[in-house]
Parts: C-alpha cells; structure tokens; sequence
C-alpha cells in the first residue's frame, strides 16, 4: 500500500523539483491564514480593504509586506491556495484509486489506539490541539515542513536548517514519550 | 495557466505525500519515535533529488534562478520549528498533509485543520506582540543560503560556490537516505521487562 520509500522518495523529488522548474518552490502554511481571512472578510467586509495600489487589512498580519496576505485573501483564486486545494483533491484521489483508508483507521489511527484506546473524541482533541500548536509555530517560523524543510532545505536555505532542527528536535523527545507501544 | 499548474502540481504533491505514508499518521508517529524510519528516508531522498536536479538545472540554464525563494533565518523559525514539531508528534499531521489526509477521508485529520485554522488566527491576533519580542529579527545573515548562489541576492552563509555545494549536499542527503537504518531503536529494547 504504502510505496517503497526509494521509488516514493524519488517521487516526491520530482514533484518538489517541478514545483521549483515551472513555478516555485512549494508552501502550505501560509494558506491556513489566508482561509482564516477569507472567513473573517466574509462576516466582516471591513476586515480586507482595497487601497490605490493593491490591499490592505486592519489586521497587522495580513497587512505586513506590503499587504501580500490581503491581497490573497481578497483574491483567492490564486496559485497557492488552489494549490493547497489541489492536495487535498490529489490525496482523495489517490487514497480513493488504493482501496481507502479503513474504517476503524479512518476513525481512530492505529498508532494512537495502541497507547491512548478507542475513544474517538480523545482523538479528535489530540489532533484539534496538535493542529492549534503546528499551525501557530508555522507561523511563527514563516513556514512548516513543505516550505521550509522539504523547499528550504532543498535550497540550501539557511532558515531551511534552523527549522528542520527545531521540528526533530521537538518531535522526537515528544513521539518518544507519547508512543510506547508498538502497533 | 498558472491555476493549471496549481491544480497539477498540487494535486500531484496531495497523492505523492499518500502514498509515501507522509499523510499516515501512524507513520508520522513510528518516524518520530524512531522505530520506523523508512519515511524519514523517504524524505531525504527527495530533498536531496530535488536539489540536485535544480541546482544541476540552474547550472545548465535549464531552470531559471528567479524561481527559487529563500525564507529569512531569524530566531522565531527555531521556535518556531519547536512547536511544529510538538504538535507533528501529537497529532500525527503538518500543514499539508494534514490537508491529503483529510482528502483520505481520516477524521482526525479534519480536527487538525480545524486546530490548524484556529492557531493561525491566534497568530495572526499576537503577530505585534511577538514581533515586538525581537524573535522576527533576521540572524545568520537574514534569507541566506549556505554558499553564494550566481544570479541570486541571497547572501552567502560561506563563500563557497553555491550551486555546486548544493548538489553536492544533495547527494550528502542522498546518501544518507541510504545509510540510515530503518529502524534505530529495537522492539526488545522498549519493552519493560516482564
């Protein structure tokens, strides 16, 4: 089911090289903001607004560098986002034309129901909360393990080095104590 | 056709990250708690593709330097990197293939983003506070990269040239993909004894 990680590896080496040949270096994080500001200027229109030369926001965030992240956010149906949607589109597809991820898997993954147990709500906090704190530190760091590690890196990117540094750093000691149990 | 390629390239990345395992959360969880590296080497032996071929590009004139984007060094990206790998342990997920998994039909994947999308806006809220902090403030040369890179701004870390290094830090990645075991701590050591 899962590839052998030569032919994957190579795989996903291609896509990154792709993403760099015809257009750029590949990024998701970022867009986890522009949907919170598609959101927010849906119930409040003032949220984003046009200026003489491009957009601007009331929120700091979305208005730094020149309104980059306004911009985005006014007009969505840009390259990035698409993109991000496009991932989630490609991954369907892809788990779709395997069989599909299980049932019992889908609910609770097997990992997890090894140490933690059944209970799908334990679950769901673990991973809502994990998303809380991964997505904070992306920001945080201007990037996640696509943009920095993976593009970064592949770059030579200093910035690149100092996040995959942090991320194992972190990651490991955490995985260590939280997955005892083997599954 | 820039939305072409979104959907092209996007779409490849999205099935590519499944069937590497990077969307499984299990796997995620048996890479970072080291009993399972096969996706670890995975990993690397893509970023070390991925350089060689562009840097390699770039030398011949294939691949058009402008294209690359550097990120700014500054000490928020190690913290940063801290948290995201907290919660990449805990969840099981980042950014993006939290989004494929997602697409998979996992659920657990879905509280992610919803996380996700709340951590983002609580950074979008204290962005002053923390740039306040001093932790945005570029170091190690700002948006450098590891030697000097001909037809690019980007500062070099070293005055090596850069396109060479980077090929050949690329095939360092490779070689390590293949060197690296597939696993490094033992079943028989994990287990108390009974």
């Amino acid at each position: 089911m899962t590839l052998d990680w030569k032919i994957g590896g190579l795989a996903l080496g291609l896509v990154f090289f792709a993403a760099v040949l015809l257009v750029k270096p590949i990024g998701v994080s970022t867009q986890f903001v522009i949907l919170d500001g598609v959101l927010w200027d849906a119930v409040n229109p003032a949220a984003v607004t046009q200026t003489e030369d491009g957009y601007t926001s009331t929120n700091a965030y979305l208005a730094k560098s020149g309104g980059k992240y306004a911009k985005a956010v006014a007009e969505p149906l840009n390259y990035s986002f698409v993109f991000v949607l496009a991932m989630l589109l490609g991954g369907a597809a892809s788990a779709w034309l395997r069989g599909g991820v299980g049932a019992e898997e889908r609910r609770v993954p097997e990992l997890w129901r090894a140490n933690f147990g059944d209970s799908p709500i334990k679950r769901y906090a673990a991973a809502f909360v994990g998303g809380f704190i991964v997505l904070y530190g992306a920001r945080l760091a201007g990037g996640c393990t696509s943009g920095h590690m993976m593009s970064g890196m592949m770059q030579t990117a200093v910035s690149g080095y100092l996040f995959a540094a942090g991320a194992f750093a972190a990651g490991v000691p955490t995985a260590l104590f939280l997955y005892r149990q083997e599954a | 056709m820039e939305i072409f390629l979104a959907l092209l390239i996007g779409g490849a990345f999205g099935a590519v990250l499944d069937r590497v395992g990077a969307s499984n959360p299990n796997m995620i969880g048996r890479m970072l708690n080291l009993t399972d590296l096969r996706l670890m080497k995975a990993i690397l032996l893509a970023i070390g593709t991925g350089a060689v071929l562009m840097f390699a590009g770039q030398m011949l004139g294939i691949v058009d330097v402008g294209h690359m984007s550097v990120k700014t060094a500054y000490l928020g990206v190690f913290v940063g990197g801290l948290l995201l790998g907290v919660g990449w342990a805990l969840a099981g997920y980042c950014p993006g293939t939290g989004v494929v998994a997602a697409g998979a039909g996992r659920r657990d994947a879905f509280a992610f983003i919803a996380g996700g999308l709340l951590g983002a806006a609580a950074y979008m809220t204290t962005y002053p506070a923390v740039k306040a902090t001093g932790l945005l403030d570029a170091i190690l040369g700002g948006n450098a990269t590891l030697g000097m890179i001909q037809g690019t701004e980007y500062p070099g870390l070293t005055g090596l040239p850069g396109d060479i290094l980077g090929i050949v830090l690329g095939l360092v990645f490779v070689a390590v993909a293949f060197v690296l075991p597939e696993r490094i701590i033992r079943k028989d050591t994990r287990l108390p004894a009974e």
